[in-house]
């Protein structure tokens, strides 16, 4: 085979894999919500229930009808996006969710940038002298900004900004025209996001970095009297940057589930925050949709990153990556 | 027992080993001593509410007037025992799986791995987050949804290594005597799976940690009275207009416990497995 056909046979390969995951997970979400106990109309409604509303949850979700049916209905809707009208707002619930989606992704794009742009740096430099006090340093530091949890860096940047400095608003997302204040609302819940990942990002640039250096082509390289910045900045650097291509899909995962407790913290609006609203309310649907979405982009999220690195590094699609 | 000090001596030979083992232990001892030093963690004294630190109060007081350093004490000693309970057994349950799938191969191992696939498919605090709004808080509950979501991590783990070991010859000619397969996997596949599992509980004593703390900030996970380190920050923030103090206290005490359970992980994965050291 070619290479181009390894890689459409790798891709095709993940694409199956993916739908099925992702009908498995759809499956696994319907079984979750079906083995809870009790009558689930009247656990959904709690002390909202009246027998109209019960009537109407029992309608739309076909908890009437047979198991399999009832399988089918979840399934179908959840492919189409249809999921449903919210019983307490009236609305449909993919608008609510569409609603707050933009504010969660620019959050979380923000912060995998801001983690790029500060993480890939510092890897280079304790990777050009390793060993050193600096190296050392940094490699304490990373893992200090790895292991402290979201919610203490959300706690602390809440309470210098907010408390002491006024400098940067801790509340909301800021108004919607406005793109300096929507931007200012950002700044803080993106780094206190990004800072695991700076970390874990610097760390796995600093090894891939040294794995490429130790390579025989790097010598003859330097052999030659190529100058280290020109090694690393010209050669080196894009082989180390594989490892990072490759857990960024997990890092979108991650960064959307941690988002939640970034949301409320900093009384953003977003996914995190409408599942959070939605469980306080026992809004099952509601819970049930922002679930399927989220899985639905960090699988899709994992499979482009797939995709590009079978696409950087040929060795990842001939099954030897 | 002179393996475990030969393992401790390998631990303390380098700066983050040391400094993993300095925090943990200032951690433990924090959260052990809690109940001599200071009085009842529950003791209301209203006329001393957000007192500053000092002699009466080590750590000040919060908004009922309790004592906080024996609420974060307690707080801490209760998230360690919940963090270690869940890794625990979610690492028992993980390696049992994933060594019985090994062996037995075929589409027990591929509905298994699928399961895995589809429970990793779900971001972890989105996954317990919903398993949490369906069935109810609680501590028990709460340590059985956590165990769920980090059981598939250990499998896999459990399953490569199984998968492994099966083809090995030592266990071939084992399986050509007749030897019972109880047998075998108690005497070849526990110890040979265990030092890898033991690695990765260790690092995910921290992550277990952070998560608790995640979930019991956003109030689903452990329920008054009982209180942990996430539920103090959350105290602690309702009113952090009064008094910044509860929430610094235990966020900090969170922090260094993530931190020192990592390093001290990281070393022991040294010690251990030295050949995985390198890749992260």
């Amino acid at each position: 085979m070619t290479r181009t056909q390894r890689t459409a046979a790798f891709i095709a390969t993940r694409l199956g894999s993916m739908a099925l995951t992702i009908v498995g997970a759809t499956l696994l979400l319907f079984l979750m919500v079906r083995l809870v106990p009790g009558d689930f109309a009247s656990v959904m409604l709690g002390p909202r229930a009246t027998p109209e509303l019960r009537a109407q949850i029992v309608h739309d979700m076909g908890l009437d009808r047979s198991f399999v049916e009832q399988l089918w209905l979840f399934v179908s809707r959840a492919a189409t996006g249809n999921f449903g009208e919210d019983v307490v707002s009236h609305r449909p619930i993919l608008d609510l969710v569409l609603e707050v989606i933009p504010n969660t992704l620019a959050l979380a794009f923000s912060a995998l940038a801001l983690a790029l742009l500060v993480g890939i740096p510092i890897g280079v430099i304790a990777a050009l002298k390793p060993g050193s006090w600096l190296d050392s340093g940094l490699a304490l530091l990373s893992i200090s900004f790895i292991t402290t949890p979201t919610l203490v860096v959300s706690v602390v940047l809440f309470l210098i900004f907010a408390i002491g400095l006024h400098w940067l608003p801790v509340a909301g997302a800021g108004n919607p025209g406005d793109i300096v204040d929507r931007l200012q609302h950002l700044v803080l819940p993106s780094v206190a996001l990004a800072l695991g990942w700076i970390g874990y990002i610097s760390r796995l640039v600093r090894a891939a970095l040294l794995d490429t250096l130790a390579e025989l082509h790097v010598r003859t390289l330097r052999a030659y009297g190529v100058s280290e910045y020109r090694i690393v900045g010209l050669f080196a650097l894009k082989l180390a940057l594989v490892p990072v291509v490759s857990i960024l899909g997990i890092g979108l995962g991650d960064l959307i589930g941690s988002s939640v407790v970034v949301e409320i913290i900093f009384a953003r609006t977003g996914i995190g925050s409408l599942i959070f609203n939605s469980i306080a309310q026992r809004n099952y649907p509601v819970v049930q949709a922002c679930v399927v979405f989220i899985v639905a982009f960090y699988i899709l999220a994992n499979l482009v990153v797939d995709m590009v690195n079978a696409l950087l590094d040929p060795r990842v699609a001939a099954g030897r990556g | 027992m002179s393996e475990a000090m030969w393992a401790l001596r390998r631990i303390c030979s380098e700066r983050d080993g040391r400094l993993g083992l300095a925090f943990t232990t200032i951690i433990l001892v924090f959260a052990l001593v809690g109940p001599l030093v200071s009085p009842d963690p529950n003791v209301l004294d209203i006329k001393a509410r957000f007192a500053a630190p000092g002699i009466a109060h080590l750590f000040g007081t919060d908004n009922l007037g309790r004592d906080l350093f024996a609420r974060t004490s307690a707080g801490t000693r209760y998230a360690l025992t919940l963090a270690v309970t869940i890794v625990v057994i979610s690492s028992i349950i993980g390696s049992l799986i994933g060594i019985v799938a090994g062996i037995a191969g075929g589409w027990v191992d591929r509905a298994v791995t699928a399961v895995f696939d589809i429970v990793n498919a779900f971001p972890p605090l989105i996954l317990a987050f919903a398993l949490i709004a369906l069935y109810g808080k609680g501590s028990a509950t709460f340590v059985l949804l956590v165990t769920v979501v980090f059981i598939p991590q250990f499998g896999r783990m459990a399953r490569a290594r199984a998968r492994t070991l099966r083809n090995l010859s030592f266990i071939e000619a084992e399986r050509m005597l007749a030897v019972h397969p109880a047998t075998i996997v108690v005497r070849h596949y526990l110890p040979n799976v265990a030092g890898p599992i033991i690695v990765l509980a260790s690092m995910n004593l921290p992550v277990v940690i952070a998560f608790e703390a995640s979930l019991s900030f956003l109030g689903f996970g452990v329920q008054p009275p009982k209180s942990s380190l996430g539920t103090l920050i959350k105290d602690g923030f309702v009113s952090i207009n009064q008094s910044w103090w509860p929430t610094v206290t235990a966020a900090l005490v969170l922090a260094v416990a993530t931190l020192g359970a990592t390093l001290l992980g990281e070393a022991l994965r040294r010690v251990i497995d030295p050949k995985s050291a390198g890749t992260r």
